[in-house]
């Protein structure tokens, strides 16, 4: 969160996509939006850049599957062969399991972690918990941040526009 | 080709409701859910003291019956050495079916997008989390030498030896400890705004804080609900094949063997689809009791019994063709072992039993072909019940058939549980109980983020 924000609150969803809409072609900056659920229209106005969380599982998954077939390859066919009735020492469909077991396990724990990392958490203080108002918003309020121009003219244009627009109040949050 | 006209009912796809109009409205939604977290007042609890204390006692009795198993050793159990396994295997199979449904209902129904998952995920993955937990005890304490379990792991030892990679017992091993890490994982996640929500709502210090640290300092804003979207859809995605192939191990620890009603290529399916099968009929269960303890008749509707009785009657007429086409293996195959192996299962000492398994698994479930019956909630809730026993039946039977009636007549034996047996087994349906009471007062039992989605969707519609 950087610089001075205007927090507009919202009890209707649809008004608040709308509020977000018009703020956003009126030459508002966006900042963020804080909601109960997932608003997906949001989405689209914020243009966040793309999550990269897949592609890490993908990577942390694939790293940990191949460690593991390499410590069983190393175990049943280099360190310790052992010939059981002729069959094969690097027998690669019974060894499928585990390193496909683990991979899935560590490519969670690996999404876990790009996920805490794209969103900045665990970050259990932030100045915006501290605005009166703002614990609605993981219930049953719809917040619209947008940046709080410093002109006092363009502020009040931004001011009438949310308030036009439905939000039930407006808070200024200084970070 | 004569063209049939087929008539359908009009209703639009949006007819049917997931919630009743009382409840469409968040705040209502999130009273409803947080109500018994932070309103303890407004609750009598008295049916959940009955359970805790019943389930306390029992999981007492659990306790001393594994104490008892470690010091004394598997003798106290019914196994010989004929029914090597008895109770503690058929127990961990079954526990591990209850606990592979939660992670498979909630992430391929997510994956399938049907909404109503929407107000059953979270207590059937915390039942996946308790069962599967419980299942990891049962194949510990039934090794001869409980003690040296830790050598599933590979770990550089002074014997310079390592795991038999080509044992599905070590399959066994690293598939339920991925599953377990997996599954709490795949919970907290999905529960992390739901701690938000009851940070803001809490009034006292203590939960504030408590709540507070576990939800991370989640805003809900629009990067922190895209990136949870992206993983928790991710893990969905991963989580279905991870519970498919851990189940399918469970199916090869008997189809990997040699032993006559065990070597069949239709296990691990097979074993799949029962596992599906027994945790829909828990989730109905804990469904109905959470229904009925929480009051949330608006929120778990008999909609969401109607469509979980479907799906149980079609892993029903599964399972009944799973059994069947074992039947015609053992005679098409032509040997003798199988054959006697089915006949024996038909008719021998344990065929009682085998015949309420059918019952209860195939013929009873078929009631569900009447919407008088999957709307009837107090019937869904009894049919899921009898299938459960049926599940364990089934389980218990694979076990003790196919052991009692091996290749070699000279060593048939029954096996005859002990008290030890029946101790072990209800015990840990009480630790079961235990762990699922203390669950419902710390956590929400519905996902609130997700029913406010679906609330807002139905309301708009």
């Amino acid at each position: 969160m950087t610089g001075r924000l205007l927090l507009a609150e919202f009890s209707d969803q649809r008004r608040f996509v709308e509020a977000a809409r018009r703020a956003g072609s009126a030459r508002c900056r966006l900042v963020d939006a804080y909601t109960p659920f997932p608003v997906d229209e949001i989405f689209e106005l914020l243009d966040h850049r793309r999550s990269r969380i897949r592609l890490v599982m993908f990577i942390g998954g694939v790293a940990m599957a191949a460690l593991a077939y390499a410590t069983e390859y190393y175990s049943a066919a280099i360190d310790y062969p052992y010939n059981s009735g002729g069959r094969p020492f690097d027998a690669w469909p019974a060894f499928m399991l585990v390193p496909f077991a683990i991979g899935i396990l560590v490519a969670a724990i690996a999404g876990f972690a790009a996920f805490l990392i794209e969103t900045g958490l665990p970050r259990l203080h932030d100045p915006l918990f501290a605005v009166a108002g703002f614990e609605r918003a993981s219930q049953d309020r719809f917040v619209l941040a947008v940046a709080r121009p410093d002109a006092d003219e363009e502020r009040r244009r931004v001011i009438n526009l949310l308030r036009s627009a439905g939000a039930a109040a407006i808070r200024g949050v200084e970070p | 080709m004569t063209a049939t006209t087929v008539m359908r009912d009009e209703a639009p796809a949006a007819a049917t409701r997931w919630t009743l109009p009382q409840a469409r409205d968040f705040e209502t939604v999130n009273a409803l859910i947080a109500a018994p977290l932070f309103e303890r007042g407004s609750w009598t609890w008295r049916a959940w003291w009955i359970g805790f204390v019943i389930s306390l006692a029992l999981t007492t009795a659990f306790l001393v019956a594994v104490f008892l198993v470690l010091t004394r050793g598997i003798g106290i159990w019914g196994v010989n050495t004929t029914v090597v396994w008895g109770f503690a295997i058929a127990d961990y199979v079954w526990w591990i079916g209850i606990g592979n449904a939660g992670t498979l209902i909630s992430a391929m129904l997510l994956l399938m997008r049907q909404k109503w998952r929407a107000s059953t995920n979270r207590f059937a993955e915390a039942m996946t989390l308790f069962a599967a937990t419980i299942a990891g005890i049962f194949p510990i304490i039934h090794l001869g030498r409980p003690l040296y379990f830790y050598w599933l792991t590979p770990y550089p030892n002074t014997m310079a030896l390592w795991p038999q990679w080509r044992s599905a017992l070590i399959w066994d091993f690293w598939a339920i400890l991925s599953y377990i890490l997996f599954s709490i994982l795949f919970w907290y996640v999905g529960l992390i705004p739901d701690l938000a929500t009851l940070r803001d709502r809490a009034t006292t210090k203590a939960p504030r804080l408590i709540y507070g640290a576990l939800a991370l300092g989640w805003r809900g804003a629009a990067r922190h609900w895209q990136a949870y979207e992206t993983l928790h859809l991710a893990l969905a995605c991963l989580g279905v094949p991870l519970v498919v192939s851990l189940h399918s191990v469970v199916g090869m620890d008997f189809a990997a063997s040699l032993m006559p009603g065990w070597q069949e290529t239709i296990f691990p399916p097979y074993f799949v689809v029962g596992a599906m099968y027994s945790g829909f009929a828990m989730v109905v269960c804990l469904a109905a009791l959470v229904r009925w303890g929480f009051g949330m008749q608006s929120l778990i509707t008999v909609a969401h019994f109607d469509v979980m009785a479907k799906v149980m009657l079609a892993a029903s007429i599964v399972m009944g063709l799973s059994y069947a086409s074992e039947w015609f293996n053992g005679w098409y195959g032509g040997e003798h072992a199988d054959r006697s192996l089915v006949a024996f299962a038909f008719t021998g000492a344990y065929a009682p039993l085998f015949w309420t398994l059918l019952l209860c698994n195939v013929v009873i479930p078929q009631a569900f072909w009447f919407a008088a019956v999957r709307e009837n909630i107090a019937a869904v809730f009894a049919v899921a019940v009898l299938i459960n026993i049926g599940m364990w039946l089934e389980r218990i039977l694979i076990i003790w058939n196919t052991l009692s009636h091996d290749y070699m007549p000279g060593i048939w034996r029954l096996f005859i549980p002990t008290i030890w047996d029946w101790i072990t087994t209800l015990g840990s349906l009480g630790l079961f109980a235990l762990m699922y009471l203390v669950f419902v007062r710390l956590v929400p039992v519905v996902s609130m983020h997700e029913v406010r989605k679906l609330v807002a969707e139905e309301a708009a519609s």
